[in-house]
C-alpha cells in the first residue's frame, strides 16, 4: 500500500481523539539530535484543522486492525473498513520529514489493539526508540498505553515518550461494560497509577541525580467520550476533579460524541455532536485546573447539568448574589477570579495596576476585563461599574443576550424579532 | 519644556530613537514628530546623529528605574505601532517625570497602548512559530513569511534551536530581509526582492502528505470555519503549504511521483544529512541566543 494511502487511512482513525498539545515539557537542544520541544511552556499550534482544532503533533494510529469489538468505535473489529499498518521506519521517516518542515511538534502515537495490548506496546515501543536512537529526534512525543498492557511495556514507553495518555474512554463503568466489553475500570486505571509513582519517582530521582532517566516528563492525560452515553456533566466533572486530585493529571479531554455506528445502545446516526456541552465542561475544566472552583460548588444534584445557555462561572454567580459586588480596589486575587469576565491575566493585571492608584470602570476594560460580563458583578472604589441596579431577572437576561450571538440555533431561548 | 514644531529625523535605529530622546531634553524642546523618512514638510526638521555615548546614557537611566523597560521598548520599536517613535518619546518622557511607580500604571494612555503593540508583536511571534513552513532545497531548509511586525529579531532563538544542526534562511517579505543560519552563526540582512525556488520531487511529495494529513485530520460533523480563522487569521494562509492549491502543492500526477518514488528511497536523502550533521558539525562559536534583539 502505498504511504500516502496508509497515512490517509490512519490519521483518519486517529481523528476522534481530541488530546493533541505539545504542553508540558521543556527540552532544550541536545548535541547530535533533531529539534528540541517547543520553547514556550503553552506548546506550539502548527496549524489549525477546519474544525477549529489544533494541530501540533502528527496525529496517528501505528495500525487500526482491532481485535477489540468496541461499539462506539470506528475500527471495531466488526467494522468493514479499510485497514491499514505503518511499519517502524516509516513513521519515523514521516516524523523527522514533516518535522523539519516546522509542520509539526512531533509525534502523537496512538493504536488500535494488534492481537494483545502487549503486542501492541511492543511495536509501539519499537517505533518510538528507532525514532529516539537512530533518527535522533528529540522533539515531542505522546504515546497511548493501552489499558492492560503489562507494568515493564509502559515503563518502556514512558522512557520514551515525553507524555503518556490512557483513555478512560467512557465516563462510568455501567457504560464501559455495555460499549467497550474488553475494557474494565480496573485495566485503565492500573496503567494510570503505575505512570503517577514513576512520574514521581523520576522526578525524585531527577534532583538527585541530574542525568536520571526522565519517566513522561509532561506527565498523562487522558480523555473521555461525552454524549454516548447517559452520565451527567455533574457525573464527568467530580470524574474529573477525581482524575486530576488523585491521578496527579496534567489534562483530561473531553471528546463530544460524533456517531459512527448505527447502534440501538448509542445515538441515533443524525444526532449532531454535542458541541456546547463539551465547550461547557472545558470551560469548567479551567474553572478547576486555574480559577479555585471544585466542581461540587459548580453543580449539584438540583442542578446536575449545565445550562447550555451560560457559562459556568457566569451561572454560579448567579446562584450566589451574597458573593457581590466585589470592590476591585481591595478584593483579594482568588476574590476577583470568581468575577464573570475576569480571567487569570486581567485579575494580575489589577493587582498590579491597583498599586498607584484606586481603578476606575474604564481603567478595566484597558486591563483586559470583558465588562460586558462583570459590570454586573463589580464596584469600582465604592460604585457600581452599571449605574442601574438590575434585579436577578434582569441580570440574567443581560447576559444571556451578550451570548446568544455566539450559540448555535436551537439553544438560543427566545429572541425578540423586529419583524414580526 | 517649550513647544516648538520641529521634527526629528533619525537613522532608523533604536539607538537613534534614544538619541532624540537625549537631543530634545538638551535642547529643551519637544519633537512634534520622530522619523527616518526624509521628506520635506513644512515643519522645520533636525537630522540626530547617533552617538553611542548619549544613547547608553538614555540606556543606563532606563535601566535604573527598572529593568524591564528597555527591553519592552525595544520590542515596541518592532512593531508596526502607527508613529511608534512618538509613543516610545511620549511614554519615556512621562516616565521620568513620574518615575518607577509610573509603571505600575497599566492602563495609562501614553503607557497602554505599547503595552497592547508588544502583546500583539509576541502573538504574532508565536503564532509564525507554528505557522512558518519550510521547503528544503538541497538540504537547506528556506520559508518566506509575510509579517505585520519584524518579527525576524525574535523568532531567531527559536529557530536557531530548534534547526540547530541545520541550515535556513527565512524571508521576511513585508520588510525585505531575511534571517540567515548556518553553521551556528545567524545574521539578519536587508533583501531586496526575493522569490523561493519551485519544489523538486521529494519536497513536493512531503507536501503532498502533509496536506493530505491536513484535509483528513478534521471532523466533518464539527467543521467550524470561524474558530478556525480566530485562531489561525486568514493573512498566514498565503504561506502556509496546506493552503496551497493542489498543483502548487507541486507534484502534477501524485499517483506516478509516489509509484517512481519507493518511499524508502525518498526519504533517506531527506533524513541524512540531518542524521548525519552532529558527527560532522564542531560546536557553534557564537550561542544564536546572545544576539542583540534588534538588528541595527
Amino acid at each position: 500500500m502505498e504511504l500516502l494511502d496508509k497515512l490517509t487511512i490512519l490519521s483518519d482513525a486517529a481523528k476522534y481523539d481530541a488530546a493533541c498539545t505539545s504542553s508540558g515539557a521543556r527540552r532544550g537542544f541536545k548535541e547530535g539530535m533533531i529539534g528540541c520541544t517547543s520553547s514556550s511552556i503553552v506548546g506550539c499550534c502548527h496549524t489549525f484543522s477546519a474544525d477549529g482544532r489544533c494541530v501540533t503533533l502528527l496525529k496517528v494510529l501505528m495500525s487500526n486492525d482491532c481485535s477489540y469489538d468496541c461499539t462506539y468505535c470506528v475500527n471495531r473489529r466488526s467494522n468493514d473498513t479499510p485497514r491499514a499498518t505503518f511499519t517502524p521506519r516509516e513513521l519515523c521517516e514521516l516524523t523527522i520529514g514533516f518535522y523539519r518542515r516546522n509542520y509539526i511538534e512531533g509525534l502523537f502515537l496512538s493504536s488500535a489493539v494488534l492481537g494483545s495490548p502487549d503486542r501492541t506496546t511492543e511495536q509501539m515501543v519499537v517505533t518510538l526508540r528507532l525514532l529516539r536512537e537512530e533518527y535522533r529526534f528529540n522533539g515531542y512525543i505522546h504515546a497511548k498505553a493501552i489499558p492492560g498492557t503489562s507494568p515493564e511495556l509502559v515503563t518502556a514507553l514512558g522512557l520514551l515518550a515525553d507524555r503518556l495518555s490512557v483513555n478512560i474512554e467512557l465516563p462510568s463503568e455501567a457504560s464501559l461494560r455495555k460499549l467497550a466489553p474488553n475494557k474494565t475500570k480496573a485495566a485503565i486505571l492500573a496503567p494510570m497509577g503505575q505512570i503517577r509513582d514513576q512520574e514521581a519517582e523520576s522526578k525524585a530521582e531527577l534532583v538527585k541525580y541530574r542525568s536520571a532517566p526522565r519517566f513522561a516528563p509532561a506527565g498523562q492525560a487522558t480523555q473521555l467520550i461525552v454524549g454516548a452515553t447517559g452520565e451527567s456533566d455533574r457525573h464527568i466533572l467530580h470524574l474529573t476533579e477525581s482524575l486530576y486530585g488523585r491521578y496527579r493529571l496534567r489534562r483530561v479531554f473531553y471528546s463530544a460524541y460524533v456517531p459512527v455506528v448505527e447502534n440501538t445502545l448509542l445515538p441515533a446516526l443524525d444526532t449532531k455532536p454535542p458541541l456546547l456541552r463539551e465547550h461547557r465542561l472545558y470551560q469548567a475544566d479551567w474553572l478547576l485546573r486555574f480559577y479555585g472552583f471544585r466542581a461540587g460548588e459548580l453543580l449539584d444534584e438540583d442542578q446536575p447539568d449545565f445550562d447550555p445557555r451560560l457559562d459556568p462561572k457566569c451561572c454560579w454567580a448567579l446562584r450566589h448574589p451574597e458573593f457581590f459586588p466585589v470592590e476591585v480596589n481591595r478584593a483579594d486575587y482568588e476574590t476577583l477570579l470568581r468575577v464573570p469576565g475576569m480571567g487569570v491575566v486581567s485579575a494580575r493585571r489589577i493587582l498590579v495596576a491597583r498599586r498607584t492608584g484606586p481603578l476606575h470602570a474604564d481603567d478595566l476594560k484597558k486591563l483586559g476585563v470583558v465588562m460586558k460580563r462583570a459590570q454586573y458583578f463589580l464596584t469600582c472604589s465604592g460604585q457600581l461599574a452599571t449605574p442601574l441596579r438590575l434585579s436577578y431577572a434582569g441580570v440574567l437576561a443581560s447576559l444571556l443576550a451578550v451570548e446568544r450571538a455566539a450559540l448555535p440555533v436551537g439553544v438560543q431561548g427566545e429572541q425578540l424579532s423586529l419583524f414580526e | 519644556m517649550q513647544w516648538r514644531n520641529i521634527i526629528y529625523q533619525y537613522d532608523g535605529s533604536f539607538d537613534g530613537l534614544l538619541c532624540c530622546v537625549f537631543e530634545s531634553y538638551t535642547q529643551k524642546e519637544r519633537p512634534t514628530a520622530i522619523t527616518c523618512d526624509e521628506d520635506a514638510c513644512l515643519f522645520e526638521i533636525r537630522s540626530v546623529v547617533t552617538v553611542p555615548e548619549h544613547a547608553a546614557r538614555i540606556s543606563r537611566s532606563l535601566r535604573k528605574l527598572s529593568p524591564d523597560v528597555l527591553p519592552l521598548l525595544r520590542r515596541v520599536f518592532l512593531t508596526h505601532l502607527p508613529d511608534k517613535e512618538l509613543a516610545i518619546y511620549r511614554f519615556i518622557v512621562k516616565l521620568y517625570r513620574e518615575g518607577a511607580p509610573y509603571l505600575t500604571r497599566l492602563s495609562d494612555d501614553a503607557y497602554q497602548p505599547l503595552l497592547r503593540a508588544a502583546r500583539q508583536l509576541a502573538t504574532e511571534v508565536e503564532h509564525l512559530r507554528g505557522f512558518l513552513r519550510f521547503s528544503v532545497y538541497d538540504g537547506v531548509l528556506g520559508a518566506e513569511i509575510e509579517p505585520k511586525n519584524r518579527v525576524l529579531p525574535l523568532l531567531r532563538s527559536h529557530f536557531c534551536e530548534r534547526c540547530r544542526n541545520e541550515s535556513f534562511f527565512i524571508y521576511d517579505r513585508t520588510h525585505h530581509e531575511a534571517l540567515l543560519y548556518s553553521g551556528g552563526r545567524s545574521h539578519i540582512v536587508p533583501l531586496d526582492d526575493f522569490r523561493l525556488a519551485p519544489p523538486d520531487e521529494e519536497e513536493a511529495a512531503y507536501r503532498k502528505l502533509w496536506k493530505r494529513f491536513y484535509d483528513t485530520i478534521a471532523i466533518r460533523e464539527r467543521e467550524n470555519p470561524r474558530g478556525r480563522m480566530t485562531k489561525m487569521p486568514k493573512r498566514y494562509w498565503s504561506t502556509m503549504t496546506e493552503f496551497q492549491p493542489e498543483n502548487d502543492v507541486g507534484c502534477g500526477d501524485g499517483q506516478i511521483v509516489h509509484d517512481k518514488h519507493g518511499f524508502k528511497n525518498a526519504a533517506s536523502p531527506a533524513a541524512s544529512p540531518a542524521r548525519g550533521a552532529p558527527g560532522a558539525r564542531s560546536a557553534p562559536a557564537i550561542r544564536p541566543e546572545s544576539a542583540p534583539p534588534a538588528p541595527a
